[in-house]
C-alpha cells in the first residue's frame, strides 16, 4: 500500500478538471449519434418521398403525420415510465375509452359551456385515468403481483365499464368550442403559407418535454431508473419504492386519459370502442425507442422517435396504397428489426 | 446396493486436488479418501475449501489438477451425471427438490421408469416405497415437496440418492435446521445405511455432534487438508486448534483506542426480527469510535441482525437508539434518516445498480442533497462523486463509468462512497472484504479507522476470524439468532470464538 500515490486533493482536482472534458465527450458522442440518426432519417425520408412521388414531404402531409402520432406518443410516454420499472401497462387502450366516455358525459352534464366546461372535463378525465393507474399499482406494490395480470384485468374492466356507461353507443359532445380547437384547430394558421401547428401536436410536445425532464433531470426520474435497474438496491438506498412504482402507473393512466381527450376532441364524441389495441402500439413505440423491457433503461426522446417511426411508416404505406394487411406485416417486421438491432448493438458493446 | 470394492481399495480417493478461482487458490492440493461404510467428517472454517472440494467431487466444478479414484480406478468426473453414475450422491444444505412435485416424482426425477413413451407411475411408486420401506421410513408420498417439513425433505433427498444406487452420500450441514429428535432419527438412518456399506462425507460446523456420528475427521484450512484422523484421535479442542491454527495476519491497522468519555452512539435493546434466520433479543451498544465485530457461522443470524437495525428487514420488537434518541425503524429510509448506513454483503444484488454510473450510484441514497428547484444539479453530483473517487482511490476513468465495468474491489468502494457522502454516524458493514483483493482490503480497513476518528460507530459482520478479531474493539459471537458471548479485544482468541460459534461452549 505504500507506493507513491497522489494525495487525494490532487486526484480530485484532476478529476474535476477532467469532468468538463468527460461531459464534453459525452455531449459529442450524443451529437454524433443524433446527427447519424438524423442523416439516416433524412435519407430515408428522401427515398420515401421519391417512392411516394413527392407526396410525403408536402407540409400538409408532415403535419398530418405529427397529428396522427399524438395519441400514441402520449400513451407511449406514460408507458415508458412503467416499462423502465420492468412493468407493463396493458390497460391504457381501455382507459382511453373509459376516460373518453366519462369526459363526454361530464361535459354534456355541466350547466355551463366554454373554457370552464373544458377545464372541468379535462380534470375529471385525468382523475379517472390516474385513479385507474393507482388501482393498477395496488396489487403490484402490495402483493408483488405481476403487472401483466393486474393491468390485463383493468383492461377488461375499464372496457366493460366504458360500454355500460355509454350504453354501447358513442356519446356526441354538446359543447364543441374548445374541444374543436383541440381536435382540428391550428396555431398560427396560414403563417408562411403553412397550415399551422395543430393544438393536439402542441399538447403532445408539452407532454413529451415535461416528462423527458421528469425522467432525465428530477430525483423521481432517477429513482424510476434505479428501481428498474435493481429494486432491492434502490430500497436499501432509502428510496420509497412502493411510492415510486405506484406513481408510474398513475402517470401512465393519466397519459391514457389525456390521449382519450384528444380522441374525443377529434371525433366530437366519446366512444366506448375507442383505443382498442392501442396499448400494444404504445408498447411497440417504447420498445422501438430503445427502452428495455427488462427495466432500468429508457428515454422519452427514444420513445418519441419510436412513435414517429411507426407513424411515418403508416403514413408512407398509406401514400403508397399498400394494402392494410401488408402494412401489419411490415410494422411487425420493423418492430422485430428494431429490437434485434438494439440487441446486436449491446452484444457488440459488451464484446469490446 | 454395495458393489463390493476390491479388497483394500478405498471407495474414493482424491489426490492433490487443486482448484483456483480468479485471484483465489481455493484448493491447494487436497488429498482425501473415504472407505465403504464409514462416515468421514469434513470440517473447517468458512472459506476453507469444503464446498469447493465437494463440488469437484460432484462434478459441479472441474479441478485444475489432481486425481480421483473410485474403487481403485482412475476416473474423470466431468459433470453431475458422471458423479451420479459413479454412485456419488450430493445433498446440499439448500435442498434441490421441485416444490410442486410430490415425494415420488422428486425421488425419481430424471430417472423416471418408463413404459414406452409414457411415465410408469406405478413402477416409480413401487421403487420409492421399496427404498423407503427397507429403511423403515414413512413419508407422505403424494405430498408436494413445499409442504414437507425440513426433515421430510431431507429424507426425500436421501431416497433420491438411494434410488440412484449411491454408495457415497455427501451431506452438507444436514443437522442445521433439524430438531434434536429429528437429528437422532437421521443418525439412526445413517447407521443403517453404513451397515449396508454406504459411505458418507459429513460436512458440519457442529463439532459437538461429530463423536456421535463420525468415524474419521479431516480438517481443511485455507484450501489444504491439515489433518486426518479417527474421531478418537481428534478431540474437539484439537479440531478447533487445527481449524484456526494460523497466526493472525499482520495487515490490520492499529485501532485507535476508544476515548474514555466516548458516548454510546448505537444502543440496541431486545431486537427481534423474523426474516431469514429468526433473530431474537439482540442487545448491544456501540460507542463513538468503536468497532464491534459480529462473529459466528454462516446462518447464525449475523446478517439478519444488522439488516434489522438498518430496516432492511423490519424488526418485530425491540428498541433502537441512535445518539441517545429512540428511532422507530420502519424501512431503510427511516434508518438512513437516523444516520444508520448498511453496507450490504452482496454488493451486486443489494448494493449497486450495475447499469448506472459511478456518479448515479454514489448519490443514490442522498439524491435530495443535489436537488435544486426540483432538478438534479449534475455538476454538484460530479464534484461530490469525484471527491469520493479520490478519497477512496476508486480506479475508474471518470464518474461517468458504468459500475458494471469496475472490478469487485472498486465496486465495493462505490458502495462505501454511497454511504460516505451522507451524514451517517452508524456504519453496519456486512462482510466488507468478501471477494476483494488484499490491496483493496487494506484500503477498506484504513477507511474504517478514518471513520473511527470521525467518531463513527461501526458494527462489522465477518466470516473471516482473523478479520473480525483484528479489526474489532469487541467481538460478539452470534449463534441461533442471538448473541451468545462477548469478548474484549485483549481477551479474544480464535479458539474461544469458534467454541461459542459451534456450540461447543456456552
Amino acid at each position: 500500500m505504500a507506493q507513491t500515490k497522489a494525495p487525494a486533493a490532487q486526484v480530485k482536482a484532476e478529476l474535476d478538471a477532467r469532468a468538463d472534458a468527460v461531459a464534453a465527450k459525452h455531449r459529442r458522442a450524443l451529437i454524433v449519434r443524433i446527427a447519424g440518426a438524423a442523416v439516416s432519417f433524412f435519407v430515408l425520408l428522401y427515398v420515401v418521398n421519391k417512392l411516394a412521388h413527392g407526396a410525403f414531404l408536402e407540409p400538409e402531409n408532415l403535419i398530418n403525420v405529427l397529428r396522427q402520432i399524438t395519441v400514441n406518443t402520449i400513451m407511449a410516454v406514460g408507458q415508458t415510465f412503467v416499462i423502465i420499472t420492468a412493468g407493463i401497462d396493458l390497460s391504457v387502450g381501455s382507459l382511453v375509452a373509459l376516460a373518453g366516455v366519462v369526459m363526454a358525459q361530464i361535459s354534456n352534464a355541466l350547466p355551463f359551456g366554454g373554457p370552464g366546461n373544458f377545464v372541468v372535463t379535462l380534470l375529471v378525465g385525468l382523475a379517472v385515468g390516474c385513479a385507474a393507474g393507482w388501482v393498477n399499482a395496488i396489487p403490484v406494490v402490495r402483493l408483488n403481483l405481476p403487472p401483466f395480470i393486474t393491468t390485463l384485468a383493468m383492461m377488461q374492466m375499464a372496457r366493460g365499464l366504458a360500454f355500460i356507461l355509454a350504453h354501447g353507443q358513442p356519446i356526441p359532445l354538446a359543447n364543441s368550442t374548445p374541444f374543436d380547437w383541440l381536435g382540428t384547430g391550428y396555431l398560427f394558421p396560414g403563417l408562411f403559407g403553412m397550415p399551422g401547428i395543430p393544438y393536439a401536436v402542441l399538447v403532445m410536445a408539452v407532454v413529451a418535454v415535461v416528462f423527458a425532464i421528469v425522467l432525465g433531470r428530477t430525483a423521481y426520474g432517477r429513482y424510476v431508473l434505479a428501481l428498474g435497474g435493481n429494486e432491492e438496491a434502490a430500497r436499501l438506498a432509502g428510496i420509497d419504492t412502493g411510492r415510486v412504482k405506484t406513481l408510474v402507473y398513475v402517470i401512465s393512466g393519466g397519459c391514457a386519459a389525456l390521449a382519450g381527450l384528444l380522441l374525443v376532441a377529434r371525433f366530437g364524441s366519446g366512444a366506448p370502442q375507442n383505443g382498442t389495441g392501442y396499448e400494444l402500439q404504445a408498447i411497440a413505440a417504447v420498445v422501438v425507442g430503445g427502452t428495455s423491457l427488462m427495466g432500468g433503461r429508457g428515454t422519452i426522446v427514444g420513445t418519441f422517435f419510436g412513435a414517429l417511426l411507426i407513424g411515418v411508416l403508416n403514413n408512407v404505406m398509406n401514400l403508397l396504397r399498400v394494402e392494410s394487411y401488408t402494412q401489419l406485416i411490415v410494422l411487425g417486421a420493423v418492430i422485430l428489426l428494431a429490437v434485434v438491432l438494439d440487441q446486436l448493438r449491446k452484444v457488440y458493446l459488451a464484446a469490446r | 446396493m454395495s458393489a463390493a470394492a476390491p479388497a483394500g481399495a478405498p471407495l474414493l480417493v482424491m489426490r492433490e486436488i487443486v482448484k483456483t478461482f480468479p485471484g483465489v487458490r481455493a484448493l491447494g492440493g487436497v488429498s482425501f479418501d473415504v472407505v465403504a461404510g464409514e462416515v468421514h467428517a469434513l470440517v473447517g472454517e468458512n472459506g476453507a475449501g469444503k464446498s469447493t472440494l465437494m463440488k469437484v467431487l460432484a462434478g459441479a466444478l472441474q479441478a485444475d489438477s489432481g486425481e480421483i479414484e473410485v474403487d481403485g480406478v482412475r476416473v474423470t468426473i466431468d459433470g453431475p451425471k458422471t458423479a451420479e453414475r459413479l454412485g456419488i450422491g450430493m445433498i446440499y444444505q439448500e435442498f434441490n427438490l421441485v416444490p410442486d412435485l410430490g415425494v415420488i416424482e422428486n425421488v425419481v426425477l430424471g430417472v423416471e421408469p418408463r413404459q414406452g413413451m409414457f411415465l410408469d407411475r406405478r413402477a416409480a411408486a413401487e421403487e420409492t416405497s421399496k427404498v423407503l420401506g427397507e429403511l423403515g421410513i414413512v413419508l407422505p408420498l403424494d405430498r408436494p415437496a413445499r409442504r414437507l417439513s425440513v426433515a421430510e425433505q431431507q429424507l426425500t433427498e436421501i431416497a433420491k440418492c438411494l434410488v440412484r444406487r449411491a454408495r457415497l452420500i455427501v451431506m452438507d450441514e444436514p443437522t442445521a435446521a433439524l430438531t434434536e429428535r429429528e437429528i437422532a432419527a437421521l443418525f439412526a438412518l445413517i447407521e443403517k445405511l453404513k451397515a449396508q456399506g454406504v459411505a458418507f462425507v459429513y460436512i458440519s460446523h457442529r463439532l459437538e455432534e461429530l463423536p456421535r456420528i463420525a468415524d474419521r475427521v479431516t480438517v481443511l484450512r485455507d484450501g489444504k487438508a491439515v489433518a486426518t484422523g479417527t474421531i478418537g484421535e481428534m478431540p474437539q479442542d484439537e479440531v478447533i486448534r487445527l481449524m484456526v491454527g494460523r497466526p493472525l495476519e499482520a495487515h490490520f491497522p492499529d485501532l485507535p483506542p476508544i476515548r474514555p468519555d466516548a458516548p454510546v452512539v448505537l444502543d440496541v435493546r431486545g431486537v427481534s426480527a423474523a426474516s431469514g434466520v429468526p433473530v431474537h433479543d439482540v442487545a448491544f451498544q456501540v460507542k463513538a469510535g468503536e468497532i464491534v465485530g459480529l462473529a459466528g457461522l454462516v446462518g447464525a443470524g449475523r446478517t439478519e441482525i444488522v439488516r434489522a437495525i438498518a430496516g432492511a428487514d423490519v424488526p418485530t420488537s425491540g428498541e433502537i437508539k441512535v445518539g441517545g434518541e429512540r428511532v422507530v425503524i420502519r424501512s431503510p429510509r427511516t434508518a438512513i434518516r437516523a444516520g444508520i448506513a448498511l453496507i450490504t454483503e452482496d454488493r451486486k444484488a443489494q448494493g449497486l445498480v450495475l447499469g448506472m454510473t459511478v456518479r448515479e450510484n454514489t448519490t443514490l441514497a442522498h439524491l435530495q442533497q443535489f436537488v435544486r428547484r426540483e432538478l438534479i444539479d449534475k455538476p454538484a453530483e460530479t464534484k461530490a462523486t469525484n471527491e469520493e473517487i479520490a478519497e477512496l482511490r476508486i480506479r475508474t476513468p471518470s464518474s461517468e463509468q458504468t459500475v458494471r465495468n469496475l472490478s469487485g474491489g472498486n465496486q465495493q468502494k462505490v458502495v462505501l462512497a454511497k454511504w460516505l457522502i451522507g451524514h451517517a454516524r452508524v456504519f453496519l458493514f456486512d462482510e466488507p472484504t468478501r471477494g476483494i483483493d488484499v490491496g483493496a482490503k487494506a484500503e477498506i480497513y484504513a477507511l474504517m479507522v478514518e471513520l473511527l476518528k470521525q467518531d463513527a460507530a461501526i458494527v462489522m459482520v465477518s466470516s473471516e476470524l482473523p478479520e473480525v478479531i483484528g479489526m474489532s474493539h469487541r467481538v460478539l459471537v452470534v449463534r441461533g439468532g442471538t448473541i451468545r458471548a462477548e469478548f474484549a479485544r485483549d481477551d479474544v482468541t480464535p479458539d474461544k470464538v469458534i467454541a461459542v460459534a459451534t456450540g461447543a461452549a456456552a
